[in-house]
């Protein structure tokens, strides 16, 4: 594999990009290290795709540099590009070409010739399955198939790096859930993902980056980003009596705040941080013999993380949840 | 210069898989034909050279090398491939000379069609072939330089309409450039012969006479050249300001 020996696959320091007085991404820095999966993630307009195109040479940037396997993406734009395979936003690709002859056309841009030609594209159909639709117009394909056909463009060349932009946007969820499972498959890679699909971060990434207004506002593992959550280690509490089984946990101590959620049947205690309420919640309503169909606890949600990180001005908290809130 | 080649080669098999080189290449067959009849009374001159074949190329190629140029970067802006293109390990140079080159052999394969034109000609009577053959060339090199302006306009333009509108009309001032209509204005102007040289030295008409008279000055051939070089050139600089928009 090219490339390995460089301890950081993707470098960008400083990264910015004004489109005129608009700053759509401004000093963005990370490094993202060898088999890590980044997803990057964010609202629309934030800089996403800004700062992927900047990563893969398509746009230069106002200030700041970024580089590929050691490569800088202005200095030496071919050496960088080599190391990377990158997925367009929309995953476009020349409508009126034949599947093969379009992955011809990109193994011939990229210099793969003879039998490594034949068994990239060999490795790459059975991959993604496109050995049925090789001869098919692109433009006669579904979706899914089309969005296949763009992830196989972009590991073609076998590059060590990829940058997938949006790579699950507009799919059904059948063709999601195929998507998730191919960058699953490419773990052997350096990812980086960008999406504003929350759950696709939890399914595929190892890391993630949340931007806001063209800069980073956090950058965790997916899981430390759900303790930040509000609801980490909320008890959430199902019963045929809800309205008693909050009066009951209200007068617990370690109890931040209480939500009702929309269905009314299901009561949430939310922590004090540091708390672990599940022990004391269990032993109170077996104390009190209530009755309780269901009783677990919230890994957190990145949802809430996510909004609490983006907003323009953070509201009260109870906004979040879409239940009333209560304060004990 | 591999990618270049790549791009060239899937850049003019996609004119054969579309409509457009039959649309492209039988319209220009047919009205190249009927100019050089019609208008051009081939057969009353009684003259067996191509004078009158020639004469109308460049009106020709006002309308329809526009129409074919039109599409090279525009369509590419608007289908996203652009980003596509442009992120693969290729030079920028390398896209635009693949393009083009793509193009301009289009022309030229769709120029060569008319070959049966020279072929009467020379069954009828004894033309100088030499000259014919310095036509032809001639021809195919303003075609080029068509082009050429119609690349540099279809990337500045997200739009293929505007692109086509704009290259007919910078073509057709290149066009007039060096007809009297536009020299005899200068000239009332009372700008002196030099600058009225320089004026007329921007013609394609001018350049392309002396080529179609059988004069292969280099100064013509360069003249083109250099044309070419300048608005490719220029397509560059607009594709590296403007490609993300």
């Amino acid at each position: 594999m090219r490339g390995w020996g460089h301890g950081r696959m993707i470098e960008a320091s400083n990264l910015s990009r004004h489109y005129g007085a608009q700053v759509a991404v401004d000093g963005v820095s990370f490094r993202v290290e060898p088999g890590q999966v980044l997803g990057f993630l964010g609202p629309n307009g934030a800089g996403k795709t800004t700062t992927m195109r900047m990563l893969a040479g398509f746009l230069t940037p106002t200030a700041g540099c970024a580089r590929i396997c050691g490569h800088d993406v202005v200095l030496e734009p071919q050496a960088a590009r080599r190391m990377l395979g990158y997925l367009p936003e929309g995953a476009p690709s020349y409508g009126e070409m034949r599947v093969g002859d379009f992955l011809k056309f990109i193994a011939d841009v990229r210099g793969l010739a003879g039998s490594r030609q034949r068994q990239r594209l060999d490795d790459v159909l059975t991959r993604l399955d496109l050995q049925g639709v090789w001869s098919q117009t692109i433009e006669t394909l579904s979706k899914g198939f089309r969005r296949r056909v763009g992830l196989a463009q972009a590991i073609l060349d076998d590059p060590p790096v990829l940058i997938l932009d949006e790579p699950t946007d507009g799919l059904d969820p059948n063709q999601k859930h195929e998507v998730r499972g191919l960058i699953h498959a490419m773990r052997d890679k350096t990812v980086v993902v960008s999406t504003h699909i929350l759950e696709e971060v939890e399914a595929v990434c190892t890391r993630a980056i949340i931007i806001n207004d063209g800069r980073i506002v956090a950058d965790a593992t997916p899981q430390a980003l759900l303790a930040r959550s509000r609801y980490a280690g909320a008890i959430s509490v199902r019963a045929a009596h809800p309205s008693v089984v909050r009066d009951r946990l209200l007068r617990l101590a370690g109890v931040s705040a209480i939500e009702v959620d929309d269905s009314g049947d299901r009561v949430l205690a939310l922590p004090t941080p540091g708390v672990d309420l599940y022990t004391e919640v269990e032993a109170m309503l077996r104390a009190e013999q209530i009755e309780v169909h269901e009783i677990s606890r919230e890994r957190g949600r990145l949802e809430d993380v996510f909004r609490a990180l983006t907003r323009p001005a953070p509201a009260s908290a109870d906004a979040a949840s879409g239940g009333q809130g209560l304060a004990p | 210069m591999r990618g270049a080649f790549a791009v060239f080669r899937r850049e003019l098999a996609s004119y054969f898989v579309t409509p457009v080189a039959y649309v492209f290449i039988v319209i220009f067959l047919v009205l190249a034909g009927a100019f050089t009849f019609y208008p051009g009374a081939l057969f009353d001159r009684g003259q067996a050279d191509l004078q009158p074949f020639f004469t109308f190329h460049p009106w020709l190629y006002l309308i329809l090398v526009p129409a074919l140029s039109m599409r090279l970067w525009a369509e590419e802006r608007n289908n996203g491939t652009i980003e596509l293109l442009l992120t693969q390990p290729l030079s920028l140079a390398a896209a635009v000379l693949g393009k083009f080159f793509a193009a301009w052999a289009f022309a030229t394969i769709a120029l060569a069609l008319t070959v049966s034109i020279w072929i009467t000609v020379a069954y009828l009577g004894e033309p100088d072939h030499g000259v014919i053959l310095a036509g032809y060339l001639g021809s195919a090199l303003m075609a080029g330089a068509f082009l050429a302006v119609g690349s540099c306009l279809s990337a500045a333009n997200r739009s293929q309409v505007v692109a086509f509108i704009l290259t007919v009309v910078v073509c057709l001032a290149l066009l007039l450039a060096g007809l009297p209509l536009v020299l005899d204005v200068f000239r009332a102007m009372g700008l002196p012969q030099p600058a009225i040289d320089a004026i007329a030295s921007l013609s394609f008409l001018t350049h392309f006479g002396a080529i179609g008279k059988g004069v292969l000055d280099v100064r013509d051939l360069v003249y083109f050249l250099l044309m070419i070089a300048f608005w490719l050139y220029a397509t560059v600089l607009v594709i590296e300001l403007k490609k993300a928009d």
